[in-house]
């Protein structure tokens, strides 16, 4: 009796409890390391005040948002006004319980998989199903707050997430194709079976769901529902204090369990790289938890790369690169995939090895281009030139 | 053309249809609290969805009543309250007030102080078009050249701190010449700047120029060809984006500009893209005149700042105009003199409250992101728009 009360109850509850703190702690401190990151990029410091190397400052961030007077305009809907930050903070928090984190462990003398929720068999679909719920939040709080800018940042990111759905759930195709199963556990089963983590015959699929992915968390370049510089704040211009924390926390949360379903579809989960290969088995020191959560790492980085590199799309170039590049680009990039799957264990394989190849190809391409010729009076473009 | 009211362009005609639900258009009020309207510019929008059916600038929020109050102070003392105007480039709009008061005065500047005067022009030509830059990128959700420009403005700053003793407001100039003389190793830390500043102008062209998203926001985005450039009295980088080689400094000279050699940049497309063309190529080109001043000042020293301008001014009674090229376009100022010490009265041709005229125009059709890149392109400063 007491077993089903530990493996019923007990287990599923702390996991949720680790699951909420983890992403709730990691959004802190990405935060840090995503100003600490940008302030390398852009010549300057970041936050090193408090704490060493500014550690402290998201605590402290998250102490004075909490503190902050909590304002509600006077004619906004109250009840969807609150509810508008929760719908976009649970699907984050659901999406990376239903993420596995390892293979099984054994801690405390119970032997458990490193997975918050179980390992569903339509653990894919499910996912897809939940992360829809988010835009809701953006739409219900644009349109609750009752004005003008966040009613425009609330109409752009329902047009947005809607449109890069579909690209994104294509790209999650193929790797089911690659897999044949939706179960998030026997999709890195099946990469280590293949022998090739699946980013390889899927480099096309991993670009897209990865790209998708940034419009889905509304991410530089396609920052469109907050833009600032536009909309002021978008969709949470009116909030403040406590709700805009849990918008801020849902963002960084979104940008984590995006990145953490990527890892497990193409990047292998929680699998040392080449997992078949005998001779590289010293990998194995490092635990497979930390193998997951370094993957997830560097998306995140790549995030903060793009932001403090891209300038912002427009709303109707972000629609037509989702519907006339994207979309076309998945399909065909399906058919691909579905012969090589027929194909049999050898073409996913070759598959891979020649997108390699092309990307390889290209990257040369582009490292022995010619630089653009400068002077110091004219500038190395047909639209301009000097007069006297 | 005349019969073209401001705001409707044959692109963009009026959108036609009955309205739906009642909910055809939507008035936006952009500003005066905006994060990217440069200060207190008021729009009012009307929208239909994303796109503006038209924008009306709504300016005033920053009027201090500048023309009333040169009124009230002695001819030196008007030199100050210039600096508030363009407050970005303080140093021309000094330039501009002086050149027409020793026009009226009759007042012969020595060459020292005027290529000193040409020297602070043009580093503040630099100072203000990487501001462009940086707030220009901003708008379009590029944060890094902020950073980048920055750096380099800091710098310049700092110079005119070691000069004048301020960074913004600079009141660097005076009435006959200039009011100090350099400071002991000023030019070297001039040049030590100016030179390897060419390697910084590369810097953000690298990551502007050819970025493919920034092309696409720019390319084509609010067109004023030449003839509406000239139809509403639009000067400086956006005429000259426009293909008009329209200077001051070349077309009506004055102080030691005829000696220097430099080139205008001249765009094709009238568009976004072609105005920071242009200003990206205009900061080189200030940058050549920088050295040549530096070179000049090397060659010819001397303690000559000031021309022969009698203690108390009072010009003689009667008008003059002068107007400088300043980063923005012509920046004149019309002088009317009773014979007092003070202005009777002093014109301002603003470059930036004349641009302004053009926005509705630049922003009718295009959707609300585009509106700060329309915004930005042309350049304003409140503090001038207003006075």
């Amino acid at each position: 009796m007491s077993d089903t009360l530990l493996h019923y109850v007990l287990i599923p509850f702390v996991k949720g409890l680790v699951t909420v703190l983890l992403l709730a702690l990691a959004a802190g401190v990405l935060t840090w390391i995503e100003r600490r990151l940008l302030g390398r990029f852009q010549i300057r410091k970041g936050p090193n005040r408090v704490g060493p190397q500014g550690f402290f400052q998201w605590i402290a961030d998250v102490v004075k948002l909490v503190f902050k007077e909590d304002v509600v305009p006077s004619r906004a809907e109250k009840a969807l006004h609150l509810l508008g930050p929760l719908l976009l903070f649970v699907p984050a928090v659901v999406v990376l319980g239903l993420v596995p984190w390892g293979p099984e462990v054994t801690l405390f003398g119970v032997t458990t998989p490193l997975h918050a929720a179980a390992d569903l068999n339509v653990g894919l679909l499910l996912i897809l199903a939940v992360s829809t719920i988010g835009v809701y939040g953006i739409i219900l709080s644009g349109w609750a707050s009752n004005s003008k800018y966040p009613l425009l940042g609330g109409l752009r990111s329902a047009a947005q997430l809607i449109s890069y759905e579909v690209p994104m759930g294509l790209a999650v195709v193929a790797a089911i194709l690659m897999s044949n199963s939706l179960s998030m556990v026997e999709i890195i089963e099946a990469q280590r079976r293949a022998g090739v983590w699946f980013v390889f015959p899927g480099l096309v699929a991993f670009f897209l769901y990865f790209v998708s992915g940034v419009a889905e968390t509304n991410r530089t370049p396609f920052d469109l529902p907050e833009a600032e510089s536009e909309l002021v704040g978008g969709f949470h211009t009116e909030y403040s204090g406590f709700r805009w924390a849990v918008f801020f926390m849902s963002e960084y949360g979104n940008m984590i369990s995006i990145s953490a379903v990527a890892t497990t579809l193409f990047f292998g989960g929680w699998l040392r790289p080449f997992p078949n290969v005998a001779w590289l088995s010293f990998l194995d020191v490092v635990p497979a938890f930390f193998w997951f959560t370094g993957k997830v790492f560097l998306f995140l980085i790549a995030y903060i790369w793009f932001r403090a590199t891209f300038p912002r799309y427009r709303f109707d170039q972000l629609m037509a690169l989702g519907w006339k590049s994207l979309i076309p680009i998945s399909l065909v990039n399906l058919a691909l995939v579905a012969i090589a799957v027929l194909w049999g264990a050898a073409g996913l394989k070759v598959l891979g090895a020649i997108l390699v190849l092309l990307v390889a190809a290209g990257l040369f391409a582009v490292w022995r281009r010619p630089a653009r010729p400068r002077t110091s009076t004219t500038m190395a473009s047909a639209n301009v030139e000097v007069r006297a | 053309m005349s019969e073209s009211t401001p705001g409707t362009t044959a692109q963009f005609p009026p959108l036609a249809g009955p309205p739906l639900l009642g909910l055809h258009e939507m008035e936006l009020n952009f500003g005066p609290q905006h994060p990217s309207t440069h200060g207190v510019l008021r729009l009012v929008l009307k929208v239909d969805g994303e796109r503006i059916v038209s924008a009306r600038p709504d300016v005033g929020y920053l009027h201090r009543g500048t023309e009333k109050l040169f009124e009230t102070e002695t001819f030196p003392m008007v030199i100050p309250h210039t600096d508030r105007m363009d407050y970005v480039a303080a140093s021309t709009n000094n330039h501009a007030y002086c050149l027409v008061v020793e026009k009226l005065l009759g007042v012969e500047v020595p060459k020292r102080a005027q290529y000193i005067r040409v020297l602070l022009d043009e580093m503040q030509r630099i100072s203000s078009h990487v501001l462009w830059l940086a707030t220009a990128a901003i708008d379009l959700g590029a944060i890094t050249p902020f950073f980048y420009t920055f750096r380099d403005r800091e710098v310049i700053l700092d110079l005119f701190e070691e000069y004048c003793g301020a960074r913004l407001t600079l009141n660097c100039m005076r009435i006959g010449g200039l009011p100090v003389d350099l400071t002991p190793g000023w030019l070297e830390k001039v040049r030590a700047f100016a030179e390897p500043f060419e390697k910084c102008i590369d810097e953000y062209e690298d990551l502007l120029t050819e970025n493919r998203i920034w092309k696409e926001r720019t390319v084509g985005i609010a067109v004023l060809d030449e003839k509406r450039c000239i139809e509403w009295g639009v000067t400086g980088p956006v005429l000259r984006a426009a293909g008009k080689a329209w200077d001051i400094r070349r077309a009506l000279p004055y102080e030691c500009y005829p000696e220097l050699e430099f080139d205008i940049p001249v765009g094709r497309n009238a568009d976004t893209y072609d105005r920071y063309l242009v200003r990206v190529a205009e900061i080189r080109q200030s940058r050549r005149i920088v050295l040549q001043c530096l070179d000049w000042l090397d060659k010819n020293p001397g303690t000559e700042i000031r021309g022969k301008v009698p203690r108390v001014i009072k010009p003689p009674a009667g008008e003059a105009y002068a107007s400088v090229e300043a980063p923005k376009g012509e920046l004149g100022f019309h002088l009317v003199a009773s014979g007092g010490n003070k202005p009777y009265r002093l014109h301002v041709r603003p470059p930036s409250f004349i641009n302004l005229q053009a926005l509705p125009e630049m922003a009718q059709g295009h959707l609300v992101g585009d509106l700060v890149a329309v915004i930005g392109t042309i350049d304003i400063v409140l503090g001038e728009v207003d006075r």
